[in-house]
């Protein structure tokens, strides 16, 4: 395990280094100490590294993620793992606004909660909230999953495309064009899957889902009230 | 024949000057569908412009250089400010971003190729970059948009750099559609979207709002790309000198500003016509901006919207800006409203020169479509050469009235040099009108 001190050395030689490290590396586990809420903390890293960071993160920790495991051992600020293509990014606290934002692929797992825009225009990124996620959650989201164990803000999906939303508690809103769906069982598979991913012990009979009514898809004067 | 004699004289048909053939086709138009106007380009309006002003030339009191003999110089730096590797050019009159989608393949690739020939970059859109635009463009500008479409580390580290798209001339303030008819399978997959789907590009961007969080986003994407390329801002000309010193202070390499002459795929003519400043205004608060901040050359300044010629290229430069950017003209020169395929317009209810549906994707000249037998029409060799001999013909142009101004480089035209047609111009440019040594605003009258 490689030890960097963050406050000591700075956010260009951490992500230096990180981004020197190609799949034949050896130094493969990495702590970063004293991370005192600095912003874009490992990003752009695109090897099978394994990074933790002792504390909490200011803006896009992990952003563009490409194959690294990275856990935040606190809480993480706006747009934590923005635009991940592979790789996961596990956050013990919170998370601020746009958690997963544009996300590609990977999983990102909130054990706390997630702020408003969580998972915003996800365009297959799989993201698993423990707890609760606040409004215009999933706005535009085109592709991947969201899984919310808590309950859900105003707005949920609003304008959604492809992307399919599991919630287990309570959803104050639906956005337009977001409507309640059926829980098929390939729904189920891949609820228990994302769960057993992301270490949580929880009955997908329990989560209800939510995806596109695809009215909006195309441009519809007689549709103008939803837009 | 009596009759005739003694009619009473009438007043000839009188068309109004307000509700015009235009207007009222328009009005009809509108109650018979329910729905507003969409289409391509930039604003047709006549707005104050390039055309209003004119260069002094030498005399007495300036040298001229000798045309044909005498070196002026025409290569540009972008991205001196913070960037390990800012972009050197030939000539200081870049392509636009455009997307591959709005356009069809072989139109990106003539851009690419069209532009490196001329020793220039040419820019992505939304959409993503293609691996036939990145091998034909020798400096290729990837832009950071609000949809993301497309974005991907990988592409953003083979980008020469990078622009943060805040907005565009022709729709400040507004996101754009790209219709489902434009979907092929591949821009499909390119966007993560179902095909056939009309695809919202959003108005802002999803991770950040205002200049303390962009400012945030750019420290990312220069640690993702390791400080290594220019980051580019591009704003939608409205408030030029706030929006500049703004994205100075985010950390910007280059601020773009784009009037509302610049183009664009698709969008509610409405907003295209009336949202938006012409480029000529935008250009002088801009430079102030930067002056005021210190740091006028040091970050450049790329002006868009209504490129045409050499003459508006050394006008903008001037003006205090340091390179052009050109979308519309780059495609007139490819082929883009050809006269040769006017029968084809008139099907489609139009003429050349003022065909603009191009959201609708049956472009006769195989530019703004994703059909594969229009795509096929344009051959992007021939097409990449037609806008090589435009963008060197700018350049002579360019050169040609740097030399008569005296000035061994065009960076080295200056506001002096120039005079304005009519008080409008000469209160945007702040140039003297004609024959005078007064602008509107100038003290001491």
């Amino acid at each position: 395990m490689q030890t960097y001190d963050l406050a000591e050395k700075g956010l260009r030689g951490l992500n230096s280094i990180l981004h020197a490290q190609d799949e034949e590396t050896n130094q493969t586990s990495w702590e970063v100490v004293n991370p005192r809420g600095s912003h874009a903390i490992a990003v752009g890293l695109d090897a099978p590294l394994e990074v933790i960071v002792k504390g909490s993160t200011g803006y896009y920790c992990a952003g563009m993620n490409q194959g690294a495991t990275i856990t935040v051992e606190g809480s993480a600020g706006p747009g934590v793992a923005e635009n991940m293509m592979s790789g996961s990014v596990v956050v013990e606290g919170d998370a601020s606004q746009y958690a997963g934002a544009t996300g590609h692929g990977g999983l990102l797992v909130i054990k706390g909660n997630a702020s408003s825009r969580c998972g915003i225009s996800m365009k297959g990124i799989d993201i698993v909230v423990h707890g609760n996620v606040g409004h215009m959650s999933a706005f535009m989201a085109q592709a991947g999953n969201l899984v919310v164990c808590g309950d859900a803000g105003d707005a949920l999906g609003d304008s959604i495309y492809e992307a399919r939303l599991f919630v287990r508690g309570s959803v104050k809103s639906l956005g337009a064009d977001c409507v309640e769906k059926e829980m098929r069982p390939e729904h189920v598979d891949i609820l228990k899957g994302l769960l057993d991913r992301a270490d949580l012990h929880a009955r997908p009979e329990e989560f209800r889902r939510y995806g596109s009514a695809r009215k909006l898809y195309n441009f519809d004067v007689d549709n103008v009230a939803d837009y | 024949m009596k009759d005739k004699e003694n009619a009473i004289p009438r007043t000839l048909p009188i068309q109004s000057a307000t509700f015009t053939k235009e207007v009222n086709a328009e009005i009809r138009r509108a109650a018979a569908t329910g729905i507003y106007d969409i289409r391509g380009g930039g604003a047709k309006r006549r707005v104050p412009h390039f055309d209003d002003l004119l260069f002094l030339g030498a005399s007495v009191s300036r040298y001229p250089l000798e045309g044909y003999r005498e070196r002026c110089d025409t290569s540009v730096t972008l991205g001196t400010r913070f960037a390990r590797n800012p972009i050197e050019l030939d000539i200081p009159i870049t392509i636009a971003g455009m997307s591959f989608g709005a356009l069809s393949g072989p139109a990106k690739e003539a851009l690419g190729r069209g532009a490196s020939a001329a020793g220039t970059s040419t820019t992505t859109g939304d959409g993503g970059m293609t691996p036939e635009e990145r091998r034909h463009s020798s400096k290729l500008v990837y832009q950071y948009l609000p949809s993301r479409y497309g974005m991907n580390p990988d592409d953003l580290r083979q980008a020469d750099a990078i622009e943060v798209v805040v907005g565009q001339g022709a729709k400040p303030g507004g996101g754009g559609m790209l219709l489902g008819q434009k979907i092929s399978d591949r821009v499909a997959e390119m966007r993560t979207l179902p095909k056939w789907i009309d695809q919202r590009s959003a108005c802002r961007h999803p991770d950040w709002t205002g200049p303390d969080d962009l400012e945030i986003k750019i420290l990312e994407l220069r640690e993702i790309t390791d400080w290594r390329v220019p980051i580019y801002v591009k704003v939608g000309a409205t408030r030029p000198y706030y929006d500049t010193a703004l994205a100075v202070k985010a950390g910007a390499d280059v601020v773009v500003m784009d009037g509302m002459q610049g183009g664009t795929a698709a969008t509610q003519d409405v907003f295209i016509e009336h949202v938006g400043l012409p480029t000529l205004a935008c250009i002088r608060p801009a430079v102030q901006a930067l002056q005021d901040l210190d740091v006028h050359r040091e970050v450049q300044l790329v002006i868009s919207g209504g490129i045409r010629s050499g003459a508006d290229v050394a006008k903008a430069l001037a003006l205090g800006a340091d390179a052009v950017a050109i979308g519309t003209a780059a495609l007139i020169a490819m082929g883009d409203n050809d006269p040769k395929w006017e029968a084809e317009y008139q099907e489609l209810g139009s003429t050349s020169g003022a065909y603009d549906d191009w959201h609708e994707g049956r472009d006769p000249a195989g530019i703004t479509t994703q059909d594969p037998d229009l795509a096929a029409r344009l051959d992007p060799v021939e097409a990449g050469r037609r806008l090589r001999n435009y963008l060197k013909v700018m350049t002579l142009e360019a050169q040609t009235i740097a030399r008569a101004c005296g000035h061994n480089h065009l960076r080295n035209f200056e506001a002096e040099d120039l005079c304005a047609l009519t008080l409008e111009a000469a209160a945007m440019a702040k140039v003297p009108l004609a024959g005078t040594d007064w602008y509107p605003g100038k003290s001491g009258f």
